[in-house]
């Protein structure tokens, strides 16, 4: 069955995922939340915690955003490669996110990098940020996953030499260590291994995207050692440092080691929506 | 030990304070991020007077998503802002000012020294913008919008807004200091 997807229930749907992924987290990181607070035994870092879960709480309520920090806007989209869309998606998604601005509100991040004007209505030259895939199908998905700056601005990327592979860990350690408080732990590391300068990079950012209790025995170690800094919430000590490590690899040049490591906030938020695949 | 202040804060009013205590603040906040501390620090060089009163004040790193209203302006989200960026300017700031408290996340960088006995770094849960907001009664004026929204100084009325925890005491005590020391120590051990 072909399905009907318009210009205007794309710019729609945009408004919609955007406004639940600023005012819901998701299930998995309200869950990994709660048990953290269980778990803490610092009073400081426990009052922290459910400070953030008080704030989940009535942002939903409310539906307003949880973060004054509403991000830069990133999209990942799904295209059935037997669609066909007789609209410019990346228009339909670009006016969804300048109405989606003033309609939730959002806080207007988007500035031109050197004079730093702001655009006003979080769009600009490269935002928002849209990723395509091509899949099998005629479904469309859209996924959006606005990023904060704190958070973002404490990732990494290294090019380490092909036989430090033993190093691996280390870098990501440290990043977390330099980190500290700044980008509002507990904080989710997605981890990018391989690829090129920039596929480390992109495998890091769509790891934050994984279900935060599907972790693999390597992810469950970093994260172990991670929790034993004892940077705690906030960075005001404490054992729950992160929640989730999760890594992504990609096979890489014979002369090559990149290693990118994305720093998500607790604030993990991302929402998607499909047209239609079963419809 | 918990507190419970009043702006405009007076120096023993802080002085009291020690790293971990827990405090709530009523009165007038001023929300001032990079390009404030920027537009701040250039006027005093040049001699010139700001459009606001910093005498007792309390600065909080914060760029708030505000609602524009029929009267003036709504808070929707206020929650605190990366305050390592604004190491670098903070002790020029408190030389030529007055500002008896800072609110933000995440602890500063080489501040201690120049905190003090006249200022205390307070934090407050980052991203907790939604809870931060309850506690934000209103909004009397806004300076410099041109910055944009969240670089401009919005002035905020409080009303027990917190729990802070005092990050960086006026005696030296820096709570965040004491956590990364440890880290560093744990992660030179594995
Ligand atoms: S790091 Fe995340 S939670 Fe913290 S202020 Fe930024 S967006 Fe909000």
């Amino acid at each position: 069955m072909t399905v009907n997807i318009t210009r205007e229930k794309v710019v729609e749907a945009t408004i919609d995922i955007l406004r639940k992924a600023e005012t819901e987290l998701p299930d998995d990181v309200v869950e990994a939340l709660n048990r953290a607070e269980i778990d803490e035994s610092d009073p400081v870092a426990k009052a922290q915690i459910q400070g953030i879960l008080e704030n989940v709480r009535i942002a939903k309520e409310n539906a307003v955003p949880m973060c004054q920090d509403t991000g830069i806007l990133i999209f990942y989209v799904e295209i059935g490669r037997s669609l066909r869309l007789d609209f410019d998606l990346k228009d339909a998604i670009t006016e969804g996110v300048r109405r989606a601005t003033e309609a939730i509100p959002l806080r207007p991040n988007a500035v031109e990098p050197l004079t730093r004007k702001n655009s006003g209505d979080n769009t600009g030259s490269g935002l928002p940020d849209i990723k395509y895939e091509l899949v099998e199908g005629d479904g469309l998905t859209i996924t959006v996953a606005p990023k904060g700056a704190g958070s973002e601005n404490m990732s990494t990327l290294t090019m380490l030499n092909p036989t430090e592979v033993g190093s691996i860990k280390n870098f990501i350690l440290e990043t977390v260590l330099n980190a500290g408080g700044m980008p509002c732990p507990p904080i989710i590391v997605g981890v990018g291994i391989g690829g090129s300068f920039d596929k480390a990079a992109r495998l890091a950012k769509s790891a934050l995207l994984s279900r935060l209790d599907e972790m693999n025995q390597f992810e469950r170690e970093i994260l172990d050692e991670i929790n034993s800094l004892g940077i705690g919430p906030m960075g005001l000590g404490g054992s729950t440092t992160a929640l989730a490590v999760h890594v992504r690899t990609a096979h890489c040049h014979t002369a090559s080691l990149p290693v990118a490591v994305n720093i998500q906030c607790w604030a993990n938020r991302h929402a998607s929506i499909t047209f239609g695949g079963d419809e | 030990m918990e507190f419970h202040l009043k702006t405009p804060l007076k120096k023993e009013d802080i002085t009291q304070l020690q790293a971990g205590d827990i405090v709530y603040i009523t009165g007038t906040v001023f929300t001032a991020r990079d390009e404030a501390h920027a537009r701040i620090l250039e006027l005093t060089e040049k001699g010139d007077p700001l459009p606001f009163d910093l005498d007792g004040a309390v600065i909080y790193h914060c760029g708030p998503l505000m609602k524009k209203t029929n009267g003036g302006w709504e808070v929707v989200a206020a929650g605190p802002t990366t305050s390592g960026r604004m190491s670098k300017m903070t002790p020029l700031l408190l030389e030529e000012h007055n500002v008896c408290a800072i609110i933000g996340k995440g602890g500063m960088q080489d501040v201690v020294e120049s905190l003090k006995g006249r200022c205390v770094y307070l934090a407050y849960t980052g991203g907790c913008a939604a809870l931060a907001a309850r506690s934000i009664k209103s909004v009397s004026c806004v300076h410099w919008l041109d910055l944009g929204m969240p670089e401009a100084v919005w002035s905020l009325d409080v009303v027990e807004f917190g729990p802070l925890i005092v990050g960086i005491d006026p005696k030296g005590g820096d709570l965040f200091s004491n956590v990364r020391k440890h880290a560093k120590r744990v992660f030179s051990g594995i």
